[in-house]
């Protein structure tokens, strides 16, 4: 069986994180066995939170005292059922249900969220200490965009306040980000995160192929091939390597085997600015571009955006299609992007 | 309400107030992106209950409010016409 790898643990508070129950007046004490657990996790790349039946100012108060609040995104601290902060959680860090963990040692707690989401992966509190062992909790590997995946997300939880308060069209919003997409040839420092980002990738992934590190160190260093990786910053930090490109090169015609950008930028508007790129080193290099697809249940955005940025579909069978370009004319880019090509850095 | 009506109201909410003539191409004046393309097509499967297809996916059917409507035309005539093929 494959153990679902877990992207995120989502805490209860009372008799759980700490000992005690707040709204009932106790002098709660933090449980510092967890709180070694939430630390191992964070450094490996899992993302924590809180679902917690209490008054939000009064447990983050707690949590502030007890030095802890800076590991949770999107804390859920309220009346609502725990079901429905799982499912506010999942959608804001942008990940799966089926990538969740939950720990509550209330048993009825549990059987709610299972009754609701029987994806989640329910913990109580005597297996706290199992989880570090556990192999839905073992990345396969840490890569250094894994090891600040929580600070990534903090600065996107600055973003998306700053969206929400933003009056005006969404692509003014854009703008006022400052993005800067930077597309570089990949190096073998950066191919732990290639493999990763193949792994966790599936809305905007144009085959759903995985390489190993091997065949992604044969093709950074074979004529043939051309492996690139993109890189996206704005004015409030950067949001680590998020894209991915792997052509296979023939003399007269050039194939995109892989096409890939993180679900994290996906509200960006950024998804097709590496098609674009691509797009163009063809023109200027005077070849054919050809595009593999593989239909999933997930990635018909990616197909859309083949589509709608001049590819054509040139043979279908069984799921698997053959896109080409149209390249007559050279692509430009959306106006609240800076493209920078750094191929030869 | 009428199909341009809606898919107007759609977009000047996702414009925020916006106005799009019927005619105005939203790709090319650059008022959207791909990510936009995604949330309009799903918008469009739900408010008239159609199932778009790879075939459906050309950008000359979402470039206008026009091409819009008369995609979602085509298709809720052609579920019209299985349901009365059926019927036979």
């Amino acid at each position: 069986m494959v153990v679902n790898k877990i992207k995120c643990v989502v805490w209860d508070l009372d008799n759980t994180l700490w000992s005690g129950t707040l709204v009932e007046g106790d002098n709660v004490t933090i449980n510092k066995n967890v709180v070694e657990v939430i630390k191992k996790l964070d450094e490996r790349g899992i993302l924590h939170s809180i679902s917690s039946k209490n008054e939000y100012h009064d447990a983050m108060n707690k949590l502030i005292e007890f030095n802890v609040a800076e590991y949770f995104l999107f804390p859920q601290i309220n009346w609502e059922p725990k079901s429905t902060a799982i499912s506010t959680i999942a959608k804001s860090i942008n990940i799966g249900i089926d990538s969740i963990a939950f720990v509550d040692d209330s048993m009825f707690e549990r059987e709610e969220v299972k009754f609701y989401f029987k994806e989640v992966l329910c913990i109580g509190v005597d297996d706290i200490s199992q989880m570090l062992v556990m192999d839905g909790f073992m990345p396969r590997f840490i890569t250094e965009d894994s090891k600040n995946r929580r600070l990534l997300y903090k600065e996107d939880m600055v973003r998306k306040h700053a969206e929400e308060v933003f009056q005006g069209a969404k692509e003014i919003f854009l703008a006022t980000l400052n993005m800067v997409f930077i597309i570089t040839k990949a190096k073998e420092e950066d191919l732990r995160r290639v493999e990763e980002l193949t792994i966790r990738t599936h809305q905007l992934n144009s085959t759903g192929t995985i390489y190993s590190y091997d065949e992604l160190r044969n093709m950074i260093h074979s004529e043939n091939y051309l492996v690139l990786i993109a890189q996206l910053n704005d004015k409030y930090g950067s949001y680590g390597k998020i894209g991915i490109c792997v052509i296979e090169k023939n003399s007269d015609s050039w194939y995109i085997r892989l096409l890939l950008m993180s679900c994290r930028v996906a509200s960006r508007g950024v998804g097709a600015v590496m098609i674009n790129f691509v797009i163009n080193l063809a023109i200027q290099s005077n070849v054919k571009l050809f595009a593999d697809f593989v239909q999933s249940e997930r990635n018909r955005i990616m197909y859309i955006t083949y589509k709608f940025n001049g590819f054509c579909e040139v043979s279908s069978t069984s799921g698997k299609i053959l896109f080409e370009a149209d390249i007559r004319e050279p692509k430009s880019y959306m106006d609240y992007v800076i493209v920078c090509d750094q191929l030869n850095v | 309400m009428q199909i341009k009506e809606k898919v107007r109201e759609f977009l000047s909410r996702f414009l925020r107030n916006y106005n799009v003539a019927d005619d105005e191409n939203l790709f090319d004046n650059k008022l959207v992106n791909s990510l936009f393309a995604m949330q309009l097509i799903v918008f469009i499967e739900r408010e008239f209950e159609i199932a778009l297809t790879n075939d459906d996916f050309q950008l000359e059917n979402f470039q206008t409010i026009n091409s819009i409507a008369t995609l979602i035309e085509l298709k809720k005539g052609s579920v019209l016409g299985e349901i009365n093929n059926g019927g036979q």
